[in-house]
């Protein structure tokens, strides 16, 4: 009898979370549609937007540069060291090329923007909630989805590509410092088969694809998480953590989706 | 409809309001009205939704039944563009201040400015420094919120709610968690600037000394409804059991210290 | 508020980002650059082409002139037709150039590789090679080594 009950609420309790989640879910889309008319921010108030680029995506840039630079390297020797055995070393630029404006760049990137300016967005977002500024914002006559929450949405969403671009870009030269200067590789050969290997319509467009869904989907769930954060001091970090857990979640599995497709060639 | 000329009739006027969070009743068929150019009170514990039925005439939360006016125009359903108009008129002044802290005081104070009118920059700087002036922080511009005492940040805020010059300012507990010499500043500023400035205010409190003393009319609420109204004079005078004790401060009375609970016996015996 | 340093920042920001991006499009990816005016393409017909893939390098001396545009199968010969894109400032190709297939390294990418004639005229654009050397196949010599070598 005591058992039965236990297994029929443990059932109820699964139940209602995953219901508690397609309702969340359900909030969300209706959030980013009623998001949409506050883009307008970036005709009539653009400096709101660069204000937000500068606190996402500059200040993300010191991360993104270190990072790319040292994934470039590390390829670079990891690749060498495989290559080497079949005497196909001449292809260690193709390999780090491919490597990183396929996959690293836009997923490496977008970890990393999830976990330093994604949170943020959350946490400061759920702050001005649980310290009644938006609340004040509207007795203001003042829109928060349009004046704090699309700025920051469109600003990840302008800076992920720009960084994956430059996460690649730094990776590929740092990759070529060391394959010339320390693994001896002639320069020319690199860049050579680099350019054979890598096609602009499957590999760098399928990269910048990648990295534009991914920072519409970063900015997307950090600023819903920050506006449908419980107001309290728990509440806030308890969604900061969320958007850090669900954004990666979501870019690696958007990932292997996109992948599966841009292979296959649709 | 009315023929009444349009200046006599309240600024506010709430009739039949029902409100319920979460399945829980806040108010059940509340009715008041708040009367131009004065400075009207809503007293009551903590927890009657003094706080909410601002929110209801600010058109944050819409009601279950009954009507809400504001200078005329149905609040609960106004099209969003209409109410932000009406709230442009409207201040507020949060419990909490609401200051937007990445903002400087000069700037939080501009910020509906900024926000609503395209005057140049020398113009705002004046109006800024006006209200600043009002309420004595002109020399406080360029502090940030984290840097305030509580009672400065509500006088921020509250220079802020009359910067665009409002018909109405609301305060929602403006003398809660105050030193006595910032409650004393509150008070004469809400009185003052009423009166200087022409306008209604509307303000949520529990405190009874400080109500008596700037409220031209007193509404006090309890179980979702009115349960007294009238001057403060008529309200210190009354010998209507709840009033005499909200007004005294006893402990319990008419209006229960309990919140409703079941047989205490039982509950401890844990049926 | 330093809203000219912001200003300034996010606009070196996204130059920074353009110019990675052009980077990988002109750099790396080798985008076509505003058509294909700056190729010309001469045809040749391997035996077979092993494992070349288009974009695949064309080298002449060891140097690269060009790269591979399109592997395709002619129909009645059932030979490997490739067309090769060579930049458009080596137009003085002798006819009787001849192409042949060959491997980088021992396991490497292959490529193709001229060897110029001596003929006084030049290929144009759309023109033939007619001396053509098919793809070594390691696998094929291989076997035939075993077997010539059973044989004795």
């Amino acid at each position: 009898m005591d058992q039965d009950w236990r297994i029929v609420s443990r059932i109820r309790h699964i139940g209602r979370r995953v219901l508690d989640g397609v309702a969340r879910l359900g909030r969300a889309v209706v959030f980013l549609v009623r998001l949409v008319p506050g883009f307008s921010v970036m005709a009539t108030r653009a400096s709101l937007v660069v204000q937000q680029i500068y606190m996402t995506g500059v200040l993300t840039l010191v991360i993104v540069l270190v990072s790319g630079a040292f994934v470039g390297m590390i390829l670079a020797l990891q690749g060498y060291n495989t290559l080497v055995r079949y005497d196909a070393q001449s292809s260690l630029g193709l390999l780090v090329a491919l490597s990183l404006v396929r996959e690293l760049g836009p997923v490496l990137t977008a970890l990393l923007f999830a976990g330093r300016a994604g949170s943020a967005m959350t946490a400061e977002i759920g702050l001005m909630k649980a310290t009644e500024q938006l609340a004040g914002m509207e007795m203001m006559a003042v829109d928060p989805l349009k004046r704090v929450v699309a700025p920051r949405f469109l600003a990840g969403w302008v800076a992920v590509p720009l960084l994956a671009a430059i996460f690649s870009a730094v990776g590929i030269l740092a990759a070529y410092v060391v394959a010339v200067s320390d693994l001896g590789l002639d320069g020319g050969v690199f860049w050579a088969q680099m350019q054979s290997g890598v096609s602009f319509t499957n590999d760098i467009l399928g990269g910048v694809i990648k990295s534009v869904v991914f920072g519409l989907v970063i900015g997307w769930i950090a600023v819903f998480e920050g506006y449908d954060a419980r107001p309290t001091s728990e509440g806030v970090s308890r969604a900061t953590t969320r958007t850090v857990v669900t954004s990666s979640l979501a870019v690696l599995g958007l990932d292997f989706i996109m992948t599966a497709f841009m292979l296959r060639g649709l | 409809m009315d023929p009444k000329p349009l200046r006599a009739e309240p600024l506010v006027s709430v009739r039949d309001l029902s409100f319920y969070r979460d399945r829980r009743l806040i108010f059940q068929g509340l009715n008041l009205a708040i009367e131009r150019g004065k400075v009207t009170a809503i007293m009551g514990g903590s927890g009657v939704g003094k706080t909410t039925l601002l929110n209801l005439i600010g058109g944050r939360l819409i009601p279950a039944a009954g009507v809400i006016t504001v200078d005329g125009e149905k609040v609960s359903t106004l099209p969003r563009r209409e109410l932000f108009r009406l709230r442009r008129r409207i201040g507020m002044l949060f419990q909490s201040g609401a200051l937007l802290t990445d903002l400087d005081v000069f700037e939080n104070v501009a910020f509906p400015l900024r926000e609503h009118t395209h005057l140049p920059e020398s113009l705002i700087r004046d109006l800024v420094l006006m209200k600043l002036e009002l309420v004595g922080l002109r020399g406080a511009r360029r502090l940030y919120p984290a840097e305030l005492s509580g009672g400065m940040g509500r006088r921020v805020a509250l220079a802020r709610a009359i910067s665009l010059d409002p018909m109405m300012v609301m305060y929602d507990e403006p003398f809660a968690g105050l030193d006595p010499i910032s409650m004393g500043v509150i008070t004469k500023l809400i009185r003052e600037l009423n009166d200087a400035l022409g306008m209604t205010s509307i303000v949520v409190t529990h405190d009874v000394t400080e109500a008596s003393a700037i409220a031209d009319y007193i509404y006090l609420l309890d179980q979702g409804r009115v349960i007294a109204e009238g001057t403060p004079a008529a309200m210190q005078a009354s010998t209507a059991p709840e009033v005499r004790q909200f007004m005294g401060g006893l402990p319990d009375g008419p209006v229960a210290f309990h919140y409703p609970a079941g047989e205490y016996l039982a509950d401890l015996l844990g049926s | 508020m330093q809203t000219r340093t912001v200003e300034l920042a996010v606009g070196l920001f996204v130059v920074a980002g353009l110019a990675a991006l052009a980077m990988l499009a002109l750099k790396v990816g080798n985008m076509p650059m505003l058509g294909s005016d700056q190729y010309y393409a001469v045809s040749a017909d391997f035996g077979n082409v092993g494992s070349l893939k288009d974009k695949a390098p064309v080298m002449l001396a060891g140097v690269k002139i060009g790269q591979v545009g399109h592997i395709g199968l002619n129909r009645n010969t059932f030979e490997a037709e490739v067309t090769l894109d060579i930049q458009k400032k080596y137009n003085n190709l002798p006819t009787d150039t001849s192409a042949a297939i060959l491997t980088q390294g021992l396991l490497g990418e292959q490529f193709v590789s001229l060897e110029p004639g001596g003929s006084q005229r030049y290929l144009k654009n759309g023109d033939k090679i007619r001396i053509t050397q098919s793809a070594i196949m390691l696998d094929k010599i291989i076997s035939q080594l075993l077997y010539s070598k059973a044989g004795h």
